[in-house]
């Protein structure tokens, strides 16, 4: 059941009823049994892996927290007997023993997404490599790939992590635990919210009211405009680029850079506003994902703004860790010695940048283009992170421009230019394909004329009233974006929270975007909506 | 509490750090800044900071980064 189909949109709204008209104490198990059966529609098979997830990440967390409050019981009942040190020692041990378990709860979850998506990545790997030897090909098996198991996996990490670091306390209860992993409207593609944001908003008390109805309500049927007008439209374009692309020259690479970037923003902050819409109108606030990320003046800007939970597990779980880690320090100190002081303190940075980097490529798909679309994102960060005094004396000698309007908006630009170069790895999913399409745009870019001859519009599926349909529609989301943001910097609520106060206008924005979906979205005779681009992480 | 602040002039010279706060929260240090910070406080003042202290309000004045390095040294 994807979230686009009209059968995920009933069952969304038969879940909103019964949520509401259940006693607020036993509106979780709605939730939990209306998630299972979302879950379980999309294959009962995918079950038993969550399952699995769940019982070990529940079990460890619970015993992990039990043998920290009896270490400080201990601790407290013999403090006056012990020295400093041994208080350290006796510390240390509980940590260490606990370390162990969350070690053993890693390798269980964290296999068991590497068997099940990267098997049939590694043995293709292997079998390319031993074709350059005439050796026989290793049969590529078949594994059932359970929904959303990028984003789960994840989020019941994040919370063992969590509870071993003692910022979170284990949750008791298996069944809300379960809810939390689980949690249908954001199980496919997130947002990987934390156990200490999700866990009050799912288990406290819900009260019905209009203002997060009709916020909700709004921000839903954006979403559907984002994906199925915008996204789904302009995902045809791609597609006929991409079945060309040893043909095509470079004026059309350009396009697809344009228009990828459509689909993308579309697709996922579509998703992203159907899961958040829809948790508001049951009362519950997910993390936001998302914040104006075109508007972004640098890479590490549009990283901080795009894909926010994500970005965040990565910082805090794997970035963090491995840099300031014993081996890496050493590493550092070995530098200063050989190397240099100035290699030496940048040997932790690099190394955990470009680690992060290649797992956050391998983590959007099994392939290669995502671990180079990782790593040159990661390059591209160090590279603009080396010209920082660079950057600072030029706005030494140009005080003014940093506050110019048309500078941050070239800079923005710039940077929008730039994601969306790297991001056609994605649209390619073929390395050299990508690399040819990018030269293609100096060697052998072809006529702006097309442009104005008709020649794009004929080639990319898409007729000129579908084309000017699109481009109005870009830029109604630009619109709000950039009402949005000011009403933001200005500390006023956003459009669609604003709407609650005039009943009249938001029901005439909700007709007005059914009607918009209806006619203009993707479930037109000979369209069909497709599923999410990250649903397939 | 010196040796904080010459790293920190050695990260950002436009930055008046004996008096700035909010250094995560404005975005003056980012990811990559915080790890040269930790690196350099483990080399010149010989305190690990382990991955878990790494949350913003440890790092978001000169201050609470030195309360932080006490905290460690003590502990």
């Amino acid at each position: 059941m994807s979230l686009p189909s009209l059968t995920f949109l009933v069952f969304a709204a038969l879940t909103l009823l019964v949520f509401w008209l259940t006693p607020d104490r036993w509106r979780w198990v709605v939730l939990l049994i209306a998630s299972l059966l979302f879950y379980g529609a999309g294959d009962w098979w995918y079950l038993p892996f969550v399952a699995v997830t769940v019982l070990t990440t529940w079990l460890m967390a619970r015993w992990m927290g039990q043998r920290a409050a009896r270490d400080e019981a201990d601790l407290n009942a013999r403090r006056a007997d012990m020295s400093r040190e041994e208080r350290k020692a006796f510390k240390a041990a509980g940590k260490r023993v606990r370390r162990r378990m969350l070690i053993l709860g890693l390798v269980i979850n964290f296999g068991l997404l590497a068997v099940l998506k990267y098997t049939g990545f590694a043995v293709q790997t292997v079998n390319g490599i031993t074709s350059l030897f005439h050796a026989a090909p290793l049969t590529v098996p078949s594994l059932i790939l359970p929904l959303g198991i990028s984003f789960y996996t994840f989020r019941s990490t994040a919370y063992l992590i969590d509870v071993y670091r003692g910022k979170a306390t284990p949750q008791g209860n298996l069944a809300r635990y379960a809810l939390f992993i689980t949690y249908f409207p954001a199980v496919v593609q997130g947002p990987i919210s934390r156990y200490n944001d999700l866990a009050p908003a799912l288990f406290g008390p819900h009260r019905l009211n209009w203002g997060d109805m009709s916020a909700g309500s709004v921000r839903v049927l954006w979403g559907y405009f984002k994906k199925v007008v915008v996204a789904d439209t302009a995902m045809i374009a791609v597609r006929a680029i991409v079945a060309n692309a040893g043909q095509l020259r470079g004026i059309y690479t350009v396009i697809l850079i344009l228009v990828y970037s459509a689909v993308i923003y579309g697709d996922f902050t579509g998703g992203m506003d159907i899961s958040i819409g829809l948790s508001r109108m049951m009362g519950i606030r997910l993390t936001e994902n998302f914040c104006y990320p075109f508007s972004s003046v640098s890479t590490q800007e549009y990283w901080n703004r795009w894909h926010i939970t994500m970005g965040a597990w990565f910082t805090d779980y794997v970035f963090y860790p491995l840099s300031v880690s014993g081996p890496m320090q050493k590493l550092s100190k070995w530098g200063r010695a050989h190397l240099g002081r100035a290699v030496g303190m940048r040997l932790p940075v690099y190394l955990a940048t470009l680690l992060t980097w290649f797992l956050t490529g391998l983590w959007h798909g099994a392939a290669w283009n995502f671990i180079v679309w990782g790593l040159l994102n990661g390059v591209i960060i160090l590279i603009s992170n080396e010209c920082k005094p660079l950057y600072s004396r030029f706005h030494t000698r140009f005080p003014r421009l940093a506050s110019r309007r048309w500078y941050t908006d070239l800079c923005a630009v710039r940077t929008f230019l730039l994601m969306g170069l790297v991001r056609s790895l994605d649209c390619y999913r073929d390395v050299p394909v990508t690399f040819r399409a990018w030269v293609s745009m100096l060697w052998d870019f072809g006529s702006w004329a097309d442009l104005t001859n008709g020649a794009v519009i004929r080639n990319l599926g898409l007729s000129p009233a579908v084309w000017v349909m699109l481009g109005l529609s870009v830029l109604m989301i630009f619109a709000v974006c950039r009402a949005d943001k000011a009403a933001q910097t200005a500390g006023r609520a956003p459009l669609a929270e604003r709407l609650s106060e005039h009943p009249v206008r938001w029901a005439m924005v909700c007709g007005g975007l059914v009607l918009v979906v209806l006619l203009f979205g993707s479930y037109g005779i000979g369209f069909d909506a497709s599923d999410f681009i990250y649903g397939q992480v | 509490m010196e040796t904080i602040l010459d790293i920190l002039h050695e990260l950002h010279d436009d930055v008046d750090f004996s008096v700035e706060s909010g250094l995560v929260g404005q975005g003056i240090l980012n990811s990559l800044d915080i790890v040269t910070l930790i690196t350099e406080i483990s080399d010149r003042l010989d305190v690990q900071i382990p991955a878990e202290e790494i949350l913003p309000e440890n790092f978001d004045s000169a201050e609470a980064i030195w309360a932080l390095v006490q905290r460690l040294d003590e502990a």
